[in-house]
């Protein structure tokens, strides 16, 4: 079959906008080559900052290191799923018995969502074990852990609601008029719609959370970022904090992608 | 009288959407409520089946009130079904899961002790081979007929249907208005809010014409198509009909 007239322009077109994208990445690529070496200080940055022999000696720690962050992140994501879910679902009763509960709900996400995440890992991990607890309870590892914990629990408790905000009252009205009880209809027709359609934002939390436990290591466990700390000290290079950038993004960056994809899927779902 | 509403006021902030509705429906009867959009057809039937608190006036199911303010809504749900204009299909589950949550949730049955019971319910609409499909794999036709099915399988006593063909494509309409002439030779007592005239005439007990939160008219399908006394009546059925 021949080409229209429509798509031989449209060929045409795309060669065209190929051929300049690639030409003027080239060029401005070209210009940081070129450019940034000249600066005065770069002999010095390449230097300390991009020291092949340092990378090659301290990357295996930083590795080794940084499987203290997945631990972290491994046990601290399920309970913020679990917490945040709780909280969530505390602003939404009606009941006036479990009123304190409301209030509770609000002040919570109100407090850990107003405190810098570093003020919240101080305050508590440094201030509960101060309290003389008997080991293990005294650990600044447990403490730090839990005080990101419940900081990330506040903002997805609030993902959650929006969530659950966002399922159609008709869907409500629909599960009432078949007589399900307020808690049925919750965990049988509203919950389910609500997680399907939050998992994205999740995911976001989740990256945001899996960088965050690098702020532990101002109160103590020896993560990624402290281990980096530690060589640059020891061998006063600053190569490892490179290495330690490479590692996250390593894992960042795919996962941003994955969620990116997951968003834009669902926005094609429901147009 | 198997559903009874006495006086019934229903007010949106100072928007007056029933005015003193009353209205008696007999056992096995199938009364249409007809009238411009906005007349206060889909409330008050949201009001009957209790989705909205009504401000005055009582709505009796077998002589018993069930308009009490305080009274637990869900028991009186369950007698009285409900089917709405956007079908409201719950999305997450296939058509048979929509049909079975209720009554295994409510009358406390398995899904294996349900299941001859919903599927006979399925093939009686002719949806034995949709059962497995999930609502956006459906048509209109096929998801209102699961609506329908859904509500059936909580065996109600009243069913209340609001505007259920509005959203369909016209050569979908005719599938659903034969499921509910199946019901009507079943003896259900049904209340419908519609705007299919010709269906009210050919197969309503009863019609009333609402507008502005009153039922203007009431009488027989002949009397109100055929011989309207009022003048909205009958400016309203001369566009309707036209």
């Amino acid at each position: 079959m021949s080409r229209t007239r429509r798509q031989i322009y449209e060929d045409k077109l795309r060669r065209r906008s190929l051929l300049i994208a690639g030409a003027s990445s080239l060029a401005v690529f070209a210009a940081v080559i070129i450019l940034v070496p000249l600066a005065p200080g770069w002999e010095k940055v390449a230097k300390s900052f991009f020291n092949w022999s340092v990378f090659q000696r301290t990357f295996p720690g930083l590795i080794e290191a940084f499987l203290q962050n997945i631990m972290i992140f491994a046990w601290s994501a399920p309970m913020i799923a679990i917490l945040g879910l709780i909280i969530a679902l505390m602003r939404d009763v009606r009941s006036p018995v479990l009123f304190p509960l409301r209030i509770f709900g609000a002040a919570y996400t109100d407090i850990f969502r107003g405190l810098p995440v570093i003020l919240t890992v101080y305050l508590i991990g440094f201030g509960i074990p101060g309290l003389g607890l008997p080991r293990p309870w005294n650990s600044p590892y447990i403490w730090g852990t839990v005080a990101l914990v419940l900081t990330y629990s506040a903002y997805v408790a609030e993902i959650f609601r929006g969530g659950i905000d966002s399922v159609h009252t008709s869907q409500r009205a629909a599960a009432q008029s078949l007589g399900l009880s307020e808690r049925d209809t919750m965990r049988y027709v509203i919950l389910p719609q609500a997680i399907r359609r939050v998992i994205p934002a999740q995911m976001n939390m989740l990256i945001a959370l899996q960088k965050d436990v690098a702020l532990l290591s101002f109160i103590g466990p020896v993560e990624i970022f402290r281990q980096a700390g530690v060589f640059k000290s020891l061998m006063a290079n600053f190569t490892p904090y490179v290495g330690a950038a490479m590692i996250f993004l390593a894992v960042t960056i795919p996962a941003t992608r994955y969620a990116d994809y997951l968003m834009s899927r669902q926005a094609k779902e429901r147009s | 009288m198997k559903l009874s509403l006495r006086g019934v006021v229903k007010e949106f902030g100072s928007n007056r959407v029933c005015d003193g509705i009353s209205l008696d429906v007999a056992e096995g009867q199938m009364v249409c409520l007809i009238g411009a959009s906005g007349g206060g057809k889909s409330t008050l039937l949201r009001c009957i089946n209790l989705l909205e608190p009504i401000e005055d006036g009582e709505i009796f199911l077998d002589g018993e009130d069930i308009s009490v303010p305080g009274l637990d809504p869900a028991p009186v749900r369950r007698r009285i079904g409900m089917v709405f204009q956007s079908y409201n299909l719950f999305p997450h589950m296939t058509a048979e899961e929509n049909a079975m949550l209720a009554p295994r949730r409510v009358r406390g049955m398995s899904s294996e002790a349900l299941r001859p019971e919903i599927t006979a319910l399925f093939e009686r609409f002719g949806l034995a081979d949709r059962m497995g499909h999930y609502p956006d794999q459906l048509s209109g036709g096929q998801q209102q007929r699961v609506a329908i099915v859904r509500a059936l399988a909580m065996r109600p006593e009243v069913m209340l249907f609001d505007e259920i063909t509005s959203a369909l494509d016209p050569q979908l309409v005719g599938e659903v208005l034969d499921v509910l002439r199946l019901l009507k030779d079943d003896g259900m007592t049904m209340v419908l809010a519609t705007h299919e005239m010709n269906f009210a005439r050919e197969a309503a007990d009863k019609v009333c014409f609402l507008a502005n939160g009153k039922i203007i008219e009431e009488g027989s399908p002949s009397q109100i198509f055929g011989a309207p006394e009022q003048p909205e009546t009958k400016a309203f059925l001369a566009r309707a009909l036209k």
